[in-house]
């Protein structure tokens, strides 16, 4: 089991090479001047040399990105051109705002998705499963940042229980572990946690369905184990596929929460990864992709892991 | 026998209708069938005939939302039709138990072998884990898995065919049953494993004196390891009786079809293998008369009229059949022939 886990980091590596390359290339490739932010509009030409090479724009792009990468292997993600503060520091922070809602959503997303993925499954072709799969439906298909501004106007604007925006009290940007912060993160998870949940619920289900109609389970009842007996080993069955979802949708999460958290002002990677594509802070915007690739890359190991403990038949060579 | 035990499985006129799909269809119709404590019979049918809706029923195992099913099916003098949840799953596995046609399929993919027979045992006994594993190791030896020790830590998928039909068997004795239901176990296997798993199941049912109900489509095999053999055709036992009785004296002409279809030894090569002509009957929409009247070659007005009542043409021989005086005169001529 530790050479597979081995085996798989190894593997990892080439993908993650990979992803700084295109991750690198995307953000060159794309037109605009990376320092139209910080100079002035009246900047001389010389003014504009010397920036240049400060930033290390003016060396052939293979050294750029060597440099880029060399530092990046030992945490420093350069500065940012617009603040002038560390890169590393700035996407840290923000990666764990959107980690923990991420993760909070995902969560959500999982318990409900679980639920109603369970029940429709057990329930199949009856009034309980198509009101499950309608549920599910309506969660994948609505567009989130409307239902985040819909449950804003409900919850904070016209009941006022909720904050509407921000990670924190006065505009904290660091996440703590009390009532105040809490209240912050209900609106955006809820909001965020529909797409997961409709997913895993559609997932859920139409695994339960198979896994309940193959002829084990009729081998489970003639042991004499009890339906709570035979549940059990569906939901072993259903795991490993059920956490895959689960890793993959928190991945799609950590990277694609730029409108939610434009909507509720999470001090999160969308809102840093908006910021930098609109100032052109190419630093910013080439460290914060990078370290969500990274995450993204690491959950998908973590997914594989788990999922070859659960699951006896895949092969661990 | 001075005085005659009661049987130990009962089943009187028992119906069973799947009722899922636009037209109910009607798999088992009227069937009786008495099993003794020790005795081993062989429900023989092709496809669709319902000898494992049958099985299965014994077990209760089709979803009861979408089976109505009628008549009594006793166990020990109790009806598991009219069990309650509780009853129903101690009988399941202890008293009854049952082989699967495909372990592969009838086992939890997830979990190993060894788990899955300690899991049954815990459920009806209360052991600790390692004496379970002890009984676990013990059956593996019994049915002569090479190695059990390390076997029993193994999933499904990494068994062979035979050795995974050897572990379903030592599963389904785990709690040792008194009836065994046996689903074709060897459909699925190779014709070498097939006879070693024969073996070790007529060796382990004369050494338990189980009773065994054994579903099968190969003549062969139910010659092989019943005492007494029942025809099923269309969802009803057509003909029942002693193993010498049905095969050398069969009387519904769907057993003496069965019979010629048989490719012997000794027949001459070149020669067309006989087929009962045409298919069997669809069970949402059969026929007023005996089932088997379209295909049959003895059938007349009356056999398309009335479905034939039981007759009882020897000792313990029952057949379904209104043309018994015919197939009793060709058996006479084949006689004088010989």
């Amino acid at each position: 089991m530790l050479i597979y886990i081995a085996k798989r980091i190894v593997y990892t590596l080439p993908i993650m090479l990979g992803v700084t390359l295109v991750c690198f290339a995307l953000v060159h490739l794309a037109p605009g001047d990376p320092l139209i932010a910080v100079l002035p509009p009246d900047a001389s030409e010389q003014m504009k040399q010397q920036l240049m090479v400060l930033y290390g724009f003016d060396r052939p792009y293979h050294e750029q990105f060597l440099r880029w990468i060399w530092r990046a292997v030992q945490g420093d993600l350069g500065g940012s051109i617009a603040t002038n503060r560390p890169v590393a520091t700035e996407v840290f922070k923000a990666v764990g705002n959107t980690l923990m809602l991420s993760a909070v959503a995902t969560f959500i997303g999982f318990a409900l998705g679980t639920f109603f993925g369970f029940v429709a499954g057990y329930f199949r072709d009856t009034v309980i499963d198509k009101s499950a799969s309608f549920l599910s439906v309506v969660g994948v298909s609505v567009p989130h940042y409307w239902l985040g501004m819909v449950l804003v106007i409900i919850f904070s604007a016209t009941l006022g229980w909720l904050p509407a925006t921000g990670a924190g009290p006065g505009g904290s940007d660091a996440w703590a572990w009390d009532w105040a912060h809490v209240r912050h993160i209900v609106l955006p998870a809820i909001t965020m946690s529909v797409i997961p949940m409709g997913i895993i619920a559609r997932t859920v289900r139409a695994l339960v369905a198979e896994i309940l109609s193959q002829e084990f389970i009729a081998g489970l009842r003639a042991k004499g184990l009890s339906e709570f007996g035979v549940f059990k080993h569906v939901v072993k069955n259903t795991a490993p596929t059920a956490l895959a979802v689960m890793g993959i949708q928190l991945g799609y999460l950590l990277g694609g929460s730029i409108l939610i958290e434009t909507v509720f002002s999470w001090p999160g990677t969308g809102g840093l990864l908006n910021a930098a594509i609109f100032q052109r802070d190419l630093p910013l915007l080439q460290g914060t992709i990078l370290v969500l690739a990274m995450f993204f890359v690491i959950l998908n190991l973590i997914v594989d892991v788990v999922q070859t403990l659960l699951d006896p038949r895949i092969q661990r060579s | 026998m001075t005085i005659k035990e009661r049987p130990i499985l009962e089943i009187k006129n028992l119906s069973v209708t799947f009722t899922a799909g636009r037209k109910p269809v009607r798999a088992v119709d009227g069937v009786d069938l008495s099993v003794a404590r020790g005795e081993v019979v062989a429900l023989l049918g092709e496809s669709g005939s319902g000898k494992s809706v049958t099985l299965r029923t014994i077990l209760r195992l089709h979803n009861e939302r979408r089976t109505k099913m009628e008549g009594s099916l006793l166990v020990r003098g109790s009806d598991v039709l009219k069990m309650k949840t509780r009853e129903l799953g101690d009988l399941r596995g202890r008293t009854v138990s049952m082989i699967f046609q495909e372990p592969m399929l009838a086992m939890d993919p997830v979990y190993s072998v060894g788990q899955q027979i300690i899991e049954v045992i815990r459920k009806h006994e209360p052991v600790s884990y390692e004496e379970a594993r002890k009984r676990a190791l013990h059956l593996f030896e019994r049915v002569r898995i090479p190695s059990p020790e390390r076997r029993l830590d193994a999933y499904p998928h990494e068994m062979s065919g035979g050795m995974r039909q050897r572990a379903m068997i030592a599963l389904a004795l785990a709690c040792k049953p008194e009836i065994l239901l046996a689903d074709e176990p060897t459909t699925a296997l190779d014709a070498t494993v097939q006879v070693q798993i024969l073996l070790l199941l007529r060796e382990l049912q004369h050494e338990l004196g189980l009773s065994v109900i054994f579903v099968t489509h190969d003549i062969g095999v139910a010659v092989e390891v019943a005492d007494r053999i029942a025809v099923m055709y269309a969802g009803r036992i057509v003909e029942i009786g002693p193993v010498r009785s049905v095969i050398r004296t069969p009387r519904h002409p769907y057993t003496r079809g069965l019979l010629s279809t048989r490719g012997h030894g000794g027949r001459l090569s070149g020669k067309r293998l006989p087929a009962i002509p045409g298919s069997p009957p669809d069970l949402a929409n059969l026929p007023p008369g005996c089932a088997f009247a379209p295909r049959c070659a003895l059938a007349d007005d009356r056999c398309r009229a009335q479905a034939p009542s039981p007759t009882t043409v020897d000792e313990g021989h029952v057949v379904r059949c209104l043309r018994t005086d015919a197939t009793t005169q060709s058996l006479a001529a084949a006689d004088v022939s010989a």
